[in-house]
């Protein structure tokens, strides 16, 4: 008896954590579209389809009228985290932005609001070789190791063209110029960090064959910066190199080819469309803005038909943001590659979810919506693609983390909490003035 | 005349006629200030828009251009920009914003327009004709807009001008060279933030009661400005001996006489109230710009009728604890205040954005038909140029877009015809030729 009401209990309990979302057109990216309903239990989806059963006490959600999405995927993003950039040494491959993850920034909120499941969080540009990034999800009001997407496959930063250059050309009076300086010595640093990196391999190797053979052997000390270039050697962790100008991209190409290993991902990668046929060859991918030009020098042969022909030459290609404004707005960005390049509805939302997901290899759980996937979903209120689209509710791990609709009935509550806080503050300050104690003085912080 | 003589006559005038005079077929016509009207055609004489009808016949010889299907919108107009003088923001040499001193009413921003920049031909792509431009600039490195007049900066930046996106030169693209003055309207300065500390630039060690003082100061050294600038006015009135003319004043003439406007940019709702209170002081027209926390201060606003020139609805909230889609939602505050405003891109790079931001702001709240006046008939009317631009009505210049949806705002909408002044305009640009180009690379 104990334990039939044991099981009972149990079966409540997962019954609850089943939702079905009914009658939204369901756009899978990678199984069609259609109008059906998806079932999510345990925070994965289970079940997807034009028909299907809604299991007994399974939590309704209806979406009739609504779009549904995989959850967008921003493959270059630098929020949620304290600092990114450790631009002091040109190599900065010991370092990680995963070290200072900040949970509360209402960056990733803001995210959220737009749509955003999953970013890829990157070490900034400022020197050739950067630091390792992290794969967050956008589970707000979570802790920081609670943001981590659990097993994403760990990645680096390169950069070349103007910003790690920009140090080797100091600007300011009495700042040190650091190497390099042009982008002929930006592929110096590579080749040589790799250089060194392959012979850090090879005394490790020796060190371990020498070992096995029973022979007495010093390991060699660890160096966390060369240990970092050889498991991008070893294939173990992706290389995201920001980069602009063709030519640049071509001397990663080759210097990669030489040194014996990939580039997953060009980043911005704005002039990808004149080397198309070379990064395809190289298997990298090309994560890229939908329409940002002539910013700065290397941008002034941007154009925003780059996404379409990396695509239309065989390039694996996403739109990322790099931008916490921009981010909040990642599915008019596809919406743009429609227009600039004539790509199918499909094809443009395939740039912000299953793209993204491949270059960052998290493709097996997000991306599409299909069965065994993560329940990573956004609602809209109408086609994602168009610029009157809103997102109304966003889901992770099949849990619902923004709704439109609490937010904005959430409002005026927080404004009344806002208000009492600074009331009790003012009283505070007045009861302290009252009692002859001189008020802080504000400086400016 | 023989025979031959009279056809070469006849070809001669025909390929001599004016180019700017033609029939378009087979369109809606959305005219903005009235009523859409189907299956018309629409006829273009001497560059102005001369009849719109369904049966309207193209006199012999002339051109018809059959547009069945498509729609004819009122080119777009963008309210504050640098387009034509930053072509690169990050590289100074190519930036023509910004000039340094404090008071430069003189200065006027047609003059320093490149006509052959990359930046106009990919603008008109996405339907903008015209625009204003900001001399002390829309976002480049020349004098940001977000240079809000903080510690020694310029107060007077100079005098906007509004132009087409197409011409020869400077002066076949002006049609205006003065609409407005623009000032920085005082502000705190701004702290230098964690990006300053790592370039090693020194944090001030001076109080924010300081800074207030000193931004108390700044408004006072541009009220001063204005009191001598009256003070010249009226030496000049009365011919008084030994009078010499002053560039920086006479250009402040027009402000003084209330023909031209001062466009204030002012960010923040404590700034607004200052421009409204210096407004009523000076008795001078006022433009505020480039506001993104109005506080309380729209009705305020309307009472004293003054226009706005919306940043882009493309924004993070103002403060933290804003909600997620304040800037969104803006625009449709705005409008329900009564208070008249007009988009700008404030910026040359995303400058073909400019329909995309009326979008978003109707997707949070604006009506529909307010968000396409907001970027034709109305910058029109505060600009002062409603009776040649801003919405398609008998008399007006052709200044003309033709797409081939209906909803000119939306993405995967097209541009397939642009007129100025009823001369075709070229859409093809830098991104059309390289997209060609590198597709067809072997």
């Amino acid at each position: 008896m104990r334990i039939a009401i044991l099981l009972a209990g149990i079966a409540a309990g997962l019954a609850a954590q089943t939702v079905v979302l009914q009658n939204g057109t369901i756009m899978t990216v990678t199984k069609g579209t259609f109008k059906g309903a998806i079932v999510i239990k345990d925070g994965k989806i289970v079940e997807v389809g034009d028909k299907v059963l809604v299991p007994t006490g399974a939590q309704v959600i209806d979406a009739t009228g609504q779009y549904i999405i995989p959850g967008i995927i921003d493959c270059h993003s630098h929020i949620a985290v304290e600092s990114i950039n450790e631009g002091s040494v040109s190599v900065s491959a010991m370092v990680g932005v995963g070290d200072n993850i900040n949970p509360e920034e209402i960056e990733i909120y803001r995210a959220l609001a737009g749509g955003v499941t999953t970013a890829n969080v990157l070490h900034g540009s400022a020197n050739a070789i950067g630091g390792k990034n992290v794969v967050l999800k956008m589970r707000w009001g979570k802790d920081a190791e609670a943001l981590r997407f659990e097993g994403a496959k760990p990645g680096i930063k390169f950069a070349l063209g103007e910003n790690p250059k920009r140090q080797g050309n100091p600007t300011q009076p009495g700042q040190r110029a650091r190497y390099p300086a042009t982008r002929m010595g930006v592929e110096d640093v590579i080749r040589d960090a790799f250089t060194e990196a392959k012979s850090y391999q090879a005394s490790w190797k020796e060190y371990e064959e020498r070992s096995k053979r029973g022979e007495r052997a010093l390991p060699p000390r660890r160096d966390l910066k060369l240990e970092a270039l050889v498991e991008v050697l070893e294939g173990k962790r992706l290389v995201h190199a920001h980069c602009y100008r063709a030519d640049e991209i071509l001397m990663l190409i080759r210097t990669a080819d030489e040194m014996g290993f990939k580039i997953k991902t060009f980043q911005h990668v704005l002039e990808g469309y004149k080397v198309a046929k070379e990064i395809a060859a190289h298997g990298a991918g090309g994560s890229t803005f939908s329409d940002w030009w002539a910013y700065k020098a290397e941008a002034y042969d941007a154009i925003p038909y780059n996404a379409a022909i990396m695509h239309k030459k065989g390039v694996l290609v996403s739109l990322n943001s790099d931008s916490a404004e921009l981010m909040r707005r990642l599915n008019t960005e596809a919406g743009k590659v429609m227009k600039y390049g004539g790509l199918t509805e499909n094809e443009a939302l395939a740039m912000v979810t299953i793209n993204p997901a491949r270059q960052l290899e998290i493709d097996n759980r997000v991306g599409s919506i299909e069965a065994g996937k993560d329940a990573d979903l956004v609602v809209y209120d109408k086609n994602p693609l168009s610029v009157y689209a809103k997102v109304q509710k966003v889901f992770i791990d099949g849990t619902k983390y923004f709704d439109r609709d609490t937010d904005i009935s959430e409002r005026n509550r927080k404004a009344l909490e806002k208000k009492r806080l600074l009331d009790a503050e003012k009283a505070r300050q007045d009861e302290q003035k009252k009692q002859g104690m001189p008020p802080a003085r504000r400086t400016g912080e | 005349m023989n025979r031959l003589g009279l056809l070469m006559a006849i070809a001669g005038a025909l390929t001599a006629a004016p180019n700017d005079t033609f029939l378009l077929r087979g369109v809606t016509v959305h005219p903005v200030t009235g009523p859409k009207i189907e299956n018309t055609s629409l006829l273009v004489q001497d560059g102005k828009i001369a009849e719109i009808g369904p049966k309207i016949v193209a006199p012999k010889g002339m051109k018809v251009i059959d547009a069945k299907g498509m729609h004819v919108w009122p080119g777009f107009i963008d309210s504050a920009t640098d387009t034509g003088m930053n072509e690169i923001s990050s590289v100074r040499e190519t930036v023509d914003t910004g000039e340094v001193g404090t008071f430069n009413p003189q200065i006027r921003a047609a003059v320093a327009v490149n006509p052959s920049s990359e930046h106009f031909p990919v603008v008109r792509g996405n339907g903008t004709t015209s625009m204003v431009l900001m001399p002390g600039g829309a976002g480049g490195r020349g004098g940001p807009f977000g240079r809000l007049g903080g510690g020694d900066g310029p107060l007077i930046q100079g005098q906007a001008s509004m132009i087409h996106t197409d011409g020869w030169t400077w002066e076949e693209m002006e049609v205006n060279r003065s609409v407005g003055m623009q000032v920085a309207f005082p502000d705190t300065p701004r702290i230098p933030g964690r990006f300053a500390a790592m370039l090693g630039m020194d944090r001030p060690q001076t109080t924010f009661a300081d800074m207030d003082r000193q931004r108390l100061d700044r408004i006072k050294r541009l009220a001063d400005f204005m009191t001598d600038a009256r003070r010249y006015q009226k030496a000049k009135a009365a011919k008084e001996p030994g009078f010499r003319t002053d560039l920086k004043f006479e250009a402040m003439l027009p402000v003084l006489e209330g023909r031209t406007p001062l466009v204030m940019v002012a960010n923040k709702q404590k700034n607004v109230r200052e421009v409204i209170k210096f407004a009523d002081e000076q008795k001078v027209k006022v433009v505020l710009a480039g506001t993104d926390d109005f506080g309380n201060t729209l009705p305020d606003l309307k009472a004293k009728n003054i226009p706005v020139i919306l940043g882009p609805t493309y924004e993070l909230p103002a403060e933290e604890d804003h909600a997620y889609d304040e800037p969104f939602t803006r625009p449709g505050e705005i409008f329900k205040s009564g208070v008249k405003f007009a988009f700008g891109s404030f910026g040359t790079q995303f400058a073909r954005n400019l329909p995309y931001n009326a979008a978003n702001a109707v997707a949070f709240g604006l009506p529909y038909d307010e968000a396409i006046k907001a970027i034709t008939i109305n910058p029109a009317e505060i600009w002062g140029v409603a009776d040649k631009i801003g919405s398609i009505e008998k008399g007006k210049w052709a200044d003309l877009i033709v797409t081939d949806r209906e909803d000119p705002l939306e993405i995967t909408t097209n541009v397939k015809h642009m007129f100025i002044r009823g001369q075709a305009v070229d859409l093809t640009s830098k991104h059309t030729r390289y997209y060609e180009k590198y597709l067809n690379r072997p």
